[in-house]
């Protein structure tokens, strides 16, 4: 890898626009309109072909102030389209981003002999030319596109601190807002001239269609990774900014790998974005698919153990003593011969002292008897507890005690209990433990 | 009712915001007002409205009082007068006049689609009025905000959002809070306590989706009596809730009449209107009756509200609805 100034100056870029662009993203993820930020950054194109062609060059303020304003046209015209015309929503988007995103891309190129202005560059920026077109600041070179950059990046950073609760409640509760006297409408108008604007200045760098990974994608993986609506905000633009970098790395690394040259750096900063997406959905520790699935299995793992316990339990009360071999076997069974689970949980117990083997047999231990006594305690005073008060037939109440002992806290029971207060068996004549 | 007909008195003209039904007439009233120069005559252009002497009172037509020359401000905490609501045209409220009598419970009772969520809404500025006019306290809701806390239905927001329920109860505390500043411990603190009130401080950092529909529903009351408002205004707060949290939320409510609080309640459960409200509101698209639950809350009425549907009314709406889009 050989690192310059250039890249330096890319990543800063890189960093800045996707740092800028989390922000406003972390609302329209909120909001559920992540589809808003796509169509806004299209259609600002109209807005910033005219500024370009009225003061004739690139990252003036002209260009900003047009696209704010068609950025809040789309806003608006897609809510007449969706309340005058009844337009579905997403469609009334879809009519308004096309036709707006058409017209400054029929612009451009009426315009092309005259300005240099490249409908390639428009759909996915040009981040690697940035260094290029510098300008003076405190004495160094940097380029006009990262000033322009980090402004807005300060500009919506100022915005979502002073307005840190105002935006909360109008993206959460858009008619309490309203009556507090705070106007979810202006502060939805504010978020959608963030995005444009936002949209603008990433325009040189990622370009049209890859600003939406950077609006979209990291407020969506903070969304699985946090519950707080501040953090949410925090996390959006470490992961965009560490996208970014990574993006960058990547860019001017991975190819090389393979014998090819550089790839470009906007791509591969969506394809970070997206890998880090990936990765939250799989280790996030709440909605992860990974802590998803541990629970499950460790859900799966203690009812096996449960009904180990409660087999065994019943065994002793029916004086019946059968070989480890037979026990394995009925066990078996009750677990749809899942093997694994079975010996999984047998393991388990034995680990916890539940239960050990004895004269070629398992037998309880006094723990696993007092555990083994509460959970079937559990099942016959739900199966008692369910007879009272449904008329079911008796075959009816076994499966619907078996699923739900497992989850019958002690509050629960002692509240089933003195629902069936006075109650020694169970509908099937089989007596009700008592508790220790 | 009464005390509105008493305090209907020519020298009410100065109010501006009684004849007022849209903005232009607002700020003519606001000039007339500060002309201190109230006559009827001088505003030829509220010909077509009901002159205010008539506001909540005698029916259309009758004589304006003689002047007392007194002040007797409005004072319900609620008066709608003459609202109509329509969605898309189709107008789903009538005619509504209706002024909430103070320190009282009072359930607002009526089928699907009566419109009274509608109501709700509308006396808010959530969804515009065709026509009439909402006062609270005397002045209109642009100016009383602060009195009035909202529990709206429990569907209407994201329980996916990245926020606890003691953040969803401070929302409660916004308006008093004041643009651009932060929540403060104090604010904090109140938000706590409303928890508290509804039995919820254990779950207070808990993220929304995780509470049950019950423990949601808390959650929303608990962000109104955090606005300390003294109307409240309540959209089936009891719908798909258990028990335990039932007999919690009317327990709330009891408190707050006790404190001198109105609340207005859509309810749904016919059979405990008698033990819940003081007063109701049966409504079908117009008030069908209202007054003290023991007086209104009869077999007769609330055969009017649920039976036979009122479907001159129905077409009518129709009507309005149709013709406005389709060519002739």
């Amino acid at each position: 890898m050989n690192w310059t100034q250039l890249d330096t100056w890319i990543v800063v870029a890189g960093v800045l626009s996707a740092m800028a662009c989390a922000l406003p993203g972390t609302f329209l993820v909120l909001r559920r309109m992540s589809m808003m930020g796509d169509a806004i950054s299209h259609a600002v194109l109209p807005g910033l072909a005219v500024a370009f062609l009225v003061t004739n060059s690139r990252g003036s303020v002209a260009m900003f102030i047009g696209a704010a304003v068609v950025g809040v046209l789309t806003a608006v015209f897609t809510q007449w389209l969706h309340g005058i015309g009844k337009v579905e929503q997403s469609a009334a988007m879809g009519v308004v981003f096309t036709a707006m995103f058409a017209i400054g891309l029929i612009i451009i190129v009426r315009a092309a002999d005259k300005v240099d202005l490249d409908p390639g560059c428009v759909l996915y920026g040009a981040i690697e030319l940035i260094p290029l077109d510098t300008m003076p600041l405190f004495g160094m070179a940097v380029p006009r596109a990262v000033v322009n950059l980090g402004v807005v990046f300060l500009l919506n950073a100022f915005i979502v601190c002073l307005f840190y609760k105002e935006l909360r409640i109008s993206a959460f509760d858009e008619a309490l807002a309203t009556t507090l006297g705070i106007n979810a409408r202006i502060m939805h108008y504010l978020v959608m001239t963030m995005v444009a604007v936002t949209a603008v200045a990433a325009f040189e760098s990622v370009g049209s269609i890859l600003v939406i990974a950077m609006l979209i994608v990291p407020a969506a993986t903070a969304h699985l990774l946090t519950d707080r609506y501040g953090i949410m905000l925090l996390l959006s633009l470490v992961l965009g900014a560490a996208a970014a970098v990574l993006g960058h790395i990547g860019a001017i690394t991975v190819p090389r790998l393979f014998g090819f040259a550089d790839t470009s750096t906007a791509g591969m900063m969506a394809v970070a974005s997206g890998l880090l997406f990936a990765m939250a959905m799989v280790f996030a520790p709440r909605y992860g698919v990974l802590s998803r699935g541990v629970h499950r299995i460790r859900l799966a793992l203690r009812i096996a153990r449960e009904d180990v316990l409660g087999l065994l339990f019943r065994l002793e009360e029916a004086g019946l003593v059968h070989r480890a071999a037979g026990i394995t076997r009925l066990l078996r069974d009750a677990l749809g011969r899942n093997l694994a689970l079975s010996a999984a949980a047998m393991i388990g117990l034995r680990f916890r002292g539940r239960i050990s083997r004895q004269d070629g047999t398992f037998r309880l231990t006094p723990t696993g008897r007092d555990d083994a006594r509460r959970l079937v305690r559990a099942h016959r005073l739900w199966e008692t507890y369910i007879a009272k008060h449904f008329d079911l037939p008796a075959d009816h109440l076994h499966g619907s005690a078996e699923r739900t002992e497992h989850y019958i806290t002690s509050e629960m029971g002692a509240r089933i209990a003195d629902d069936v207060a006075g109650a020694e068996l169970d509908p099937h004549g089989m007596p009700i433990p008592k508790e220790r | 009712m009464a005390s509105n007909a008493d305090s209907s008195v020519l020298g009410e003209v100065v109010d501006p915001d009684r004849a007022a039904t849209d903005p232009e007439r607002l700020a003519a009233d606001d000039a007339a007002a500060r002309q201190s120069a109230p006559s009827a005559g001088a505003r030829p252009e509220h010909l077509d409205a009901p002159p205010p002497s008539q506001i909540g009172a005698a029916p259309h037509g009758g004589r304006p009082r003689v002047a007392t020359g007194e002040e007797h401000p409005v004072t319900a905490p609620l008066s709608i007068h003459d609202m109509t609501v329509a969605y898309h045209r189709k107008p789903v409220l009538w005619d509504v006049d209706f002024d909430a009598p103070a320190g009282k419970l009072v359930g607002i009772i009526g089928p699907n689609g009566a419109g009274k969520s509608t109501m709700l809404k509308a006396v808010l500025d959530l969804i515009p009025k065709v026509s009439g006019r909402v006062t609270i306290y005397g002045k209109p809701y642009r100016k009383q905000r602060h009195l009035v806390g909202y529990v709206p239905q429990r569907e209407t927001v994201d329980w996916d959002f990245p926020v606890n329920g003691l953040d969803v109860v401070a929302m409660g505390r916004y308006g008093k809070i004041g643009w651009c500043r932060p929540v403060t411990r104090k604010h904090k603190d109140a938000a706590m306590e409303a928890l508290e009130r509804v039995g919820m401080a254990d779950y207070a950092r808990r993220q929304i989706s995780q509470l049950s529909g019950g423990q949601q529903q808390r959650v929303f009351l608990a962000r109104a009596l955090a606005q300390d408002a003294e109307l409240y205004l309540m959209d089936e707060p009891f719908s798909g809730v258990d028990a335990a949290t039932e007999s919690a939320i009317i327990r709330v409510l009891q408190d707050l009449r006790t404190a001198g609080k109105t609340v207005l309640v859509v309810h749904h459960d016919l059979q405990t209107v008698p033990a819940y409200f003081d007063h109701v509101l049966l409504l079908n698209m117009r008030i069908v009756a209202h007054g003290p639950t023991s007086e209104v809350f009869t077999e007769e009425n609330l055969h009017k509200t649920y039976g036979g549907r009122l479907t001159l009314l129905d077409q009518a709406a129709h009507a309005f609805a149709t013709r406005g889009r389709q060519p002739q």
